[in-house]
């Protein structure tokens, strides 16, 4: 039986009143219009587990409530555990710690239950044969996979629409993009549809959806947490990164999936963390960093004001803000597309038709790989290859992947140099709020949503997008940037300011 | 910028087969945006070494001792054809 009223279902059985959750408000105008998040997040699902105040069956009756409503619009899922099957693998690891709570996992992470498609028609077929370590370290702990979310194919985009089984829509108003790449994700948390989710951040495919979201988005340190088990896009910036409906909980879930991996060799060798135990708000002495070149006369009268309102909150909360300057921003979005694209030549060349699923039968060897990846390929990842290819040819090596290595160089180079002068750096997660379907045709103009993001990606820097605010009617991210490993330090300014904005 | 030879050798080293339409447009995308990064030559890097996204941890390998790996049936799951515990490609030299 389904609740008849939107909120109040999961606590009922228990004759708790809580409300579930933070659904944004599209179409359900009796919804309180609330930025942040709602009382119930995976940490307090998590409370309520462990008081016997709510059983695990009614966590999954509510999410598949949610889904049942809002995902024949949104399609943020490309698929999706049935819901009795969901209650009989989460009873079976009740008594791990955490319960069985279900999570929602992008799907180019590689999971047992479900296909791995990476949205991308060549891999349609595919499922992994072995599971991320991220995954299989949140499943002993006692969670599971309820579904696979929608992405740009191969984790190439800024919105999902280069999805080759159909675009997510924002949650917020299904007319605009959710972002991307982890749009799925990002939109299923936001609706309800999951209680926290998995992402990948190559350039800022956590923290951009996150951000035209309204949810929390958490990029780690590079190397912090393993990448084996996902689909390679670029290895030396991509990162896997909780969203969720809070602070706290992106503290929870990355204490479960970080820490050494020996099956990864980019791994770092550090010991897992509990990044909960000494969770509080903490502003208060730190010295804030805006970057000049993150709040362009661009942005507008609207996200100005919003920035300066962010501004005086941090100041009323005891830190002091400065305003710096990182020249180099600009030739960030270069340096990104040119070594991500050239990575993505290279670790896309394994999709030759023979060891993938997907095969074009043409006379000769030469000609069926070129077939099979020509039509298994969406168009954003052809155009990719092709610039990376570019990238890397004799001839150009120097002049593009070579420079824009070098670049990378100095652009780490300033925000270490930065970082001796503030604590942490902030500003807008992205330019604007959430952007209409089919608004950015143009790559280039796609490519700028993600202007914000990319250059502490290039560096392997911590980054978090925290829900602060609206632009427009619509959900607005603040980003606050950190010094490498100082995830601790990061999740307790984030909480200080989510408290603050709630 | 990008004449027929180069978008040729391109599409070879990228392992497409583009239509003349997919090829245009491709070529298209591809002038604009070098153009672009073009402004990347601004930079000075004389002297400053390609980025290394993790200092010191260079040829990291795990010990060398025996583990369970995949059974060959699990491993050839996802071929589009497989014989005999082995991928199958098309010929390399058609008969």
């Amino acid at each position: 039986m389904r609740p008849n009223r939107r909120g109040g279902g999961i606590g009922r059985r228990a004759g708790l009143r809580i409300q579930w959750g933070n659904h944004p408000p599209c179409g359900f105008k009796s919804h309180p219009r609330h930025p942040t998040l709602g009382p119930l997040d995976l940490t307090g699902a998590l409370r309520a587990l462990q008081e016997n105040k709510l059983a695990i069956e009614t966590v999954v009756d509510e999410l598949f409530r949610v889904i049942a409503e809002r995902e024949p619009t949104l399609q943020a899922f490309l698929s999706l555990a049935e819901p009795e099957e969901l209650k009989a693998r989460a009873r079976a690891v009740a008594h791990r710690p955490l319960r069985g709570l279900p999570i929602a996992v992008k799907d180019n992470i590689c999971t047992l239950e479900f296909p791995t498609t990476c949205a991308s028609r060549l891999l349609a077929r595919y499922r992994s044969p072995y599971e991320a370590t991220a995954v299989a370290r949140l499943k002993a702990m006692g969670m599971v996979v309820q579904g696979k979310t929608n992405l740009d194919e191969f984790a190439m985009g800024s919105s999902t629409e280069n999805s080759a089984f159909g675009p997510t829509r924002n949650p917020w108003d299904p007319q605009r993009v959710p972002g991307g790449s982890s749009g799925g994700s990002a939109a299923a948390v936001a609706a309800g549809e999951a209680l926290a989710a998995l992402g990948s951040d190559t350039g800022g495919s956590v923290r951009q959806p996150a951000a035209l979201c309204g949810v929390v988005g958490l990029r780690p340190t590079y190397g912090l947490v393993s990448r084996y088990g996902l689909v390679a896009f670029a290895s030396s910036l991509d990162t896997i990164g909780p969203i969720t409906k809070s602070v706290r909980d992106a503290a929870l879930l990355l204490s479960l999936i970080g820490g050494h991996d020996p099956r990864d060799s980019t791994s770092l060798p550090l010991p897992a963390q509990d990044y909960t135990q000494d969770l509080r708000p903490h502003l208060a002495g730190l010295k804030l960093g805006l970057p000049k070149e993150y709040v362009p006369a661009e942005l507008g009268p609207e996200v100005r004001a919003l920035v300066d309102r962010w501004c005086a909150l941090a100041e009323e909360l005891g830190a002091q803000v400065v305003s710096i300057s990182l020249p180099l921003t600009e030739y960030a979005l270069p340096t990104y597309y040119l070594i991500a694209s050239a990575e993505a030549a290279a670790n896309l060349a394994r999709y030759d038709g023979v060891r993938y699923t997907l095969r074009i039968p043409v006379e000769g060897v030469q000609e069926t790989i070129a077939q099979s990846r020509t039509l298994g390929f969406g168009r954003e990842v052809k155009r990719r290859i092709a610039l990376g290819t570019f990238a890397l040819s004799a001839g150009y090596y120097d002049q593009y992947y070579g420079k824009a290595q070098r670049v990378r160089t100095l652009i780490a180079q300033e925000f270490a140099e930065a970082f001796t002068r503030v604590d942490l750096i902030f500003g807008p997660t992205s330019p604007t709020p959430a952007f209409g379907l089919g608004e950015k045709a143009d790559p280039l103009s796609m490519y700028l949503s993600d202007l914000f993001t990319i250059p502490s990606a290039l560096a392997g820097l911590p980054a978090i997008s925290i829900p602060a605010g609206k632009v427009n009617g619509l959900p607005f991210g603040l980003q606050l940037i950190g010094p490498r490993l100082s995830e601790a330090k990061l999740l307790c300014a984030a909480l200080a300011l989510e408290e603050a904005l709630s | 910028m990008i004449d027929d030879v180069l978008m040729a050798k391109v599409e070879a080293l990228a392992g497409l087969r583009l239509t003349p339409e997919e090829r245009e447009a491709l070529r298209a995308d591809l002038e604009k945006i070098l153009a672009y990064f073009h402004k990347l030559q601004e930079v000075d890097t004389q002297g400053v070494p390609p980025f290394s996204p993790l200092p010191g941890q260079i040829n990291v390998l795990r010990e060398d001792e025996p583990e369970a790996s995949l059974p060959p049936e699990e491993a050839l799951r996802n071929a589009p054809d497989a014989v005999d515990g082995y991928f199958r490609v098309p010929p390399l030299f058609p008969a």
